[in-house]
């Protein structure tokens, strides 16, 4: 919904396998499709946790939601492209980390609640070691100024990298009348007035619901 | 005891409030950490960065919160209570929603809610700049940084190193 920059990453090879699909495996899974309620894909709980396990490891750098829709839709055929969307806008729509909230989905419809448990717990692993063997390192040696010198650059890359995702993410954002002033207003109430969370989202999101209320007989309410 | 039940609330709360991501909730994130644990935004941006250079979701540096503020156990409960609580939601949305399908109200609530997340992502982008951005040096490559990431398709990772490496090489000739 909201990542252009991944969809353009992504969706080429999504179209591949649609391609594929339709050209190869349609007659073997004829039958099946005909009956799709029950043809839920198969995985192990193993499977789960090292797939998403391998993901959280070399997702250096961002765009694990790229990793996972090829993971799920190309490598194992875990989703439909349909289900995929489904999900993602779920994902984005609900609090937390989006590539979290997808592992819970995904995990959920291969595996129930346990498959979430597992998809969820392999992909967060690697980064949560990563994350306590280096912040222990920063926080044993808070002194040595070589590591403040070096994480004063990396601070400011950091800040740069944020602003950059926050621009590509927001796009669609930034470039709609209404939109952008709910994003202005939102920001406003947040980092100058200094309210506290909470209370921007109960000020903005029924007014922002409002404005967005779907028109009586259309039904169309595209940003 | 009270500081690991105080712990899991704050992160808790922060994990239901996270609309968007993790980006969404790194302003508040700083300010309750700084009124209620004296962690100052340096140390906050400090350790945000090094969120950033890990693999996997990118949130998972509140463990070193947790650690700095009850040690183990209080990194343990930190993980589990902010990625707990948004989870258990998604969860439960996720069944309902295969009940409920598409509807016009649903797609409202989601386009009001995308401005809001990227306001908030806004919040988030000048709560860290406020703590990295001490001088020319890092306003320099900050906006270096920022055009590089927007323009190309490198892997941020490397980006930030490179910046890492030339700020510490500016530093230490004694540049700021």
């Amino acid at each position: 919904m909201s990542q252009p920059p991944l969809h353009q990453a992504v969706s080429p090879k999504a179209g591949d396998t649609l391609v594929a699909q339709a050209g190869g495996d349609s007659s073997v899974t004829n039958i099946q499709q005909n009956v799709d309620t029950s043809t839920k894909p198969t995985a192990t709980l193993w499977e789960l946790f090292i797939e998403f396990f391998i993901i959280g490891a070399v997702s250096f750098g961002g765009g694990i939601i790229a990793y996972e829709k090829i993971l799920l839709t190309e490598k194992k055929n875990w989703l439909n492209d349909d289900e995929f969307m489904a999900s993602l806008a779920i994902s984005q729509t609900m609090p937390g980390l989006n590539s979290v909230n997808l592992a819970v989905l995904a995990g959920d419809r291969l595996r129930g609640a346990w498959g979430s448990i597992f998809a969820v717990i392999g992909l967060i692993l690697p980064g949560a070691a990563f994350v306590m063997v280096v912040g222990l390192a920063y926080l044993a040696g808070k002194d040595q100024t070589m590591a403040n010198l070096v994480l004063a650059g990396v601070g400011a890359g950091a800040t740069g990298l944020l602003a950059a995702i926050t621009a590509k993410i927001g796009v669609r954002q930034f470039t709609h009348m209404k939109s952008l002033m709910i994003l202005i207003a939102t920001f406003i109430l947040m980092s100058l007035v200094n309210l506290s969370l909470p209370y921007v989202l109960l000020i903005m999101a029924p007014v922002a619901i409002f404005l967005y209320r779907p028109k009586s007989q259309t039904g169309d309410t595209t940003s | 005891m009270t500081v690991l039940i105080h712990l899991a609330l704050t992160f808790g709360m922060l994990s239901l409030l996270a609309v968007g991501g993790g980006t969404a909730v790194l302003h508040e994130m700083q300010e309750v950490l700084q009124a209620r644990y004296h962690i100052s935004p340096e140390m906050f941006v400090h350790v945000y960065s090094v969120g950033q250079l890990a693999p996997g979701p990118n949130m998972t540096m509140v463990l070193i919160f947790g650690y700095q503020i009850k040690g183990a156990l209080g990194a343990f409960i930190t993980g589990i209570a902010f990625f707990l609580p948004s989870s258990i939601l998604c969860f439960a949305i996720g069944r309902l929603w295969n009940r409920i399908g598409d509807t016009p109200w649903r797609r409202a609530v989601q386009n009001a809610l995308e401005p809001i997340s990227i306001g908030l992502m806004c919040s988030g982008v000048y709560a860290v700049a406020r703590a990295a951005l001490s001088g020319p040096l890092s306003i320099g490559l900050a906006v270096v940084t920022f055009g590089v990431i927007l323009r190309t398709r490198i892997n941020p990772v490397y980006v930030i190193l490179v910046a890492g490496a030339v700020g510490a090489g500016f530093k230490a000739l004694g540049y700021h």
